[in-house]
């Protein structure tokens, strides 16, 4: 991210209260992931030791320090979405996306090779009445079964 | 221009009635998160786009969720002096039909849900008309017929976009009255009268901690609104957010010129990005207003509020790890007291209250206690918003008075399990919660009720298990999801949860032993009490109570020999 962008979002954010969480919030969701130079503009900037805005993006699971692929896959693992076959979901996924499944640094984010896509998962994002659900690209789907994973896939130019 | 008079005030009010009841064909499509994701949206686009190229006399208008998730996508058709009419499950090839029978006073039949004549707002009346009486009307509805919507009195049925729709069905004329005509402390005593408690799951006597706030030393004082909602299974907030903005924010003036504080605070989740975008609206278009700034209806009052979000914590919905996330911190709770009454955000004097708490207020002064407190019962004062979702029938939003049968809930509203299946148990208070078995199902939802059977009302996630679902399986998801969520900061919270975990996973790959049950008791209970925060406090309830109602489900699960 360049400096006059980082700029803008800092100035949405005068107020103390809420500041740090704001600006990384909006890093993430523009950049999809908070690079580490970013990371160390804003520590420059907001006069924050590096270290601790690392404890941040750490320790809220929005943040990511990995760059993700093309397109990000969010599945969520609420309640009303576990108990309606999430993991079933999940796996499916792994399966068609020949990705291994395993968890690191206590996070879940796995990316294809070819990098399009990358597949993570949530705690909830509030959509129960739909469960299962997940994101792509921010875009939500209700109702998913893993019948109908290849057909989302595809949405975003996954080949068979 | 800046409302200042009650004159100003009920000129907005006149020009929003007009926006609700144009005169003219208005078309509402239901766009909360839920809605959208169903193609909501897409039939907004299709209709605006219908209505523009062929010049329609139509007022097309966003609207947020009525709650029944189950029949979105939902658009309401008003035909001037007719029956307001809910159609349900609306695909894109219906739009060009609803657009020509409505033009000509009809709707697609085989489309309706129900209809609705009028509608009480409780801060306002709508009539709309008695016609298409071969509908349904709304109360004969099983799922809206046991009902009682006051927090949700204007979701699905008002912009949410637009604050002169809010005060045209009388929205911000609570906080006209209490700021121009009311002492502080006269709002805190009808609050304390109404027997509000608060919505975020523990029942704190809402009006007491209000005093308790004001009481605190100190000039610079904070009011929060716990928007974090962080309990899988749980989405009534967002839905209160997206639906209706300005309920929450005119709570939020109303207590603090009550606790006489300038700053107010919306602690939001990140992952509702569209409750945060409606917020945002709101917040400009009531500081356009003078409803928020300086100098509030010419009172010498002023008072704003700024939006901070989260980040995906579950532990930053407890008090003190919330206050150390708005100040930039991890979100790890520390000892209380002091509580945050006494130092909160910053260190200041911070009263922290669940956004339904916040959106309770505007009817209580508009109405009063005693109306209030004649809804639900004793000690339980209100109704309560709860999700209820899982393997049940009717998945949706429901608004029900305090002291309500989880039976009626789950069989009247919800209709009982989803494909014909039996309904085993229900799930309330997410992780902090406990499985209730349906022997129990006559349990009035109250607080102290839930409490005596294991586990708590918390911020109103009802998710239900049919005859599918195996218990362990769920007090383990719940183990790891704590586990995953705790904050690491103190050691039965921490290592404590995560031994649990181990031993779930033995017991669910058939390799548990009797010795493990007992020892996952005997962990559990040490972990509830020990642990440093609510969260360590009670994430075993899940365990306790599956132990106690299912324990067939984990002997089952444990071979004879070992």
């Amino acid at each position: 991210m360049d400096e006059k962008r980082l700029d803008e979002i800092i100035e949405k954010y005068p107020y103390p209260a809420g500041r740090t969480l704001g600006v990384l919030r909006e890093i993430q969701i523009q950049e999809r992931h908070i690079p580490m130079d970013t990371l160390k503009l804003v520590s420059e900037k907001l006069d924050l030791p590096l270290s601790e805005l690392f404890a941040l993006v750490t320790f809220y699971s929005f943040f990511s320090l990995k760059p993700v692929g093309e397109h990000l896959i969010t599945v969520c693992m609420g309640t009303p979405c576990h108990v309606k076959g999430a993991e079933k979901i999940l796996e499916t996924l792994e399966e068609h996306l020949g990705l291994s499944g395993e968890v690191q640094d206590g996070k879940y984010l796995q990316t294809t090779p070819d990098n399009k896509f990358t597949v993570e998962i949530a705690r909830c994002f509030g959509a129960c009445s739909m469960a299962p659900v997940l994101h792509v690209d921010g875009e939500l789907h209700g109702y998913v079964t893993p019948e109908r994973i290849p057909e989302i896939l595809e949405m975003y130019g996954w080949k068979r | 221009m800046r409302i200042q008079t009650s004159e100003d005030l009920d000129s907005i009010r006149k020009k929003g009635l007009q926006k609700i009841q144009p005169g003219r064909l208005r078309i509402g499509v239901g766009t909360s998160s839920c809605g959208i994701a169903v193609g909501g949206m897409a039939l907004y686009n299709l209709l605006d786009e219908i209505i523009q190229t062929k010049n329609l006399d139509i007022s097309l208008v966003k609207t947020g969720c009525i709650g029944f998730c189950k029949e979105e996508p939902i658009v309401s058709v008003s035909i001037p002096g007719k029956a307001l009419v809910l159609l349900r499950k609306v695909k894109p090839d219906d739009v060009e039909r609803i657009i020509s029978l409505a033009l000509h006073g009809d709707v697609p039949s085989d489309r309706v849900l129900c209809t609705i004549s009028d509608w009480d707002h409780i801060t306002g009346n709508l009539v709309y008309g008695n016609e298409f009486d071969t509908f349904p009307e709304y109360g004969e509805i099983p799922f809206f017929a046991h009902q009682k919507k006051v927090i949700l009195r204007d979701s699905g049925l008002i912009n949410p976009e637009d604050i002169d729709e809010y005060i045209g069905i009388g929205g911000y004329f609570a906080a006209y009255k209490a700021l121009t005509s009311m002492k502080p402390d006269a709002i805190i005593d009808e609050v304390k009268r109404s027997g509000l408690r608060g919505r975020g799951g523990a029942g704190f006597p809402a009006g007491l901690k209000w005093e308790i706030t004001k009481k605190a030393p100190g000039e610079e004082k904070f009011i929060v609104c716990n928007a974090d909602e962080g309990d899988p299974g749980a989405y009534m907030n967002r839905n209160e957010m997206e639906s209706d903005p300005h309920m929450l924010l005119e709570g939020m003036l109303i207590g603090a010129y009550a606790m006489g504080v300038s700053e107010g605070l919306i602690y939001i989740r990140a992952e509702y990005p569209l409750a945060i975008e409606r917020l945002m609206l709101a917040l400009d278009q009531a500081r356009t207003y003078g409803l928020l700034g300086k100098n509030i209806f010419n009172t010498g009052f002023d008072f704003d509020i700024r939006i901070a979000t989260g980040a995906g914590a579950f532990v930053c919905g407890e008090s003190t790890a919330l206050a150390a996330s708005i100040e930039g911190k991890t979100g790890r709770p520390r000892l209380r007291p002091p509580r945050l009454t006494e130092k909160g955000v910053f260190g200041k004097p911070t009263d922290l209250n669940n956004v339904e708490t916040w959106c309770n207020v505007p009817v209580i002064i508009a109405k009063g206690a005693l109306w209030y407190s004649s809804i639900g019962a004793k000690g339980n004062t209100g109704t309560k918003v709860f999700s209820l979702v899982g393997k049940v029938d009717n998945i949706g939003m429901v608004e029900v008075p305090l002291g309500t049968s989880l039976h009626s809930i789950i069989y009247d509203i919800g209709n009982g399990g989803a494909l014909g299946k039996e309904v085993k148990a229900v799930q309330t208070g997410g992780p902090s919660g406990g499985c209730i078995p349906v022997r129990l199902f006559d349990t009035p939802v109250d607080f102290e009720s839930l409490n005596q059977v294991g586990t708590m009302m918390g911020s109103g996630g009802l998710v239900v298990m049919d005859e599918d679902t195996n218990m362990v399986d769920i007090a383990r998801y719940f183990i790891n999801f704590a586990s995953g969520e705790s904050c690491g900061k103190c050691v039965p919270c921490r290592e404590g949860l995560k031994h649990m975990l181990l031993i779930l996973n033995r017991i669910v790959a058939g390799k548990g032993t009797r010795q493990d049950i007992g020892l996952l008791r005997e962990l559990a209970e040490t972990v509830q009490k020990t642990s440093l925060c609510g969260l360590g406090q009670t994430a075993p309830n899940p365990v306790l109570t599956t132990m106690q109602y299912f324990k067939e489900e984990y002997d089952d699960l444990i071979s004879p020999e070992a």
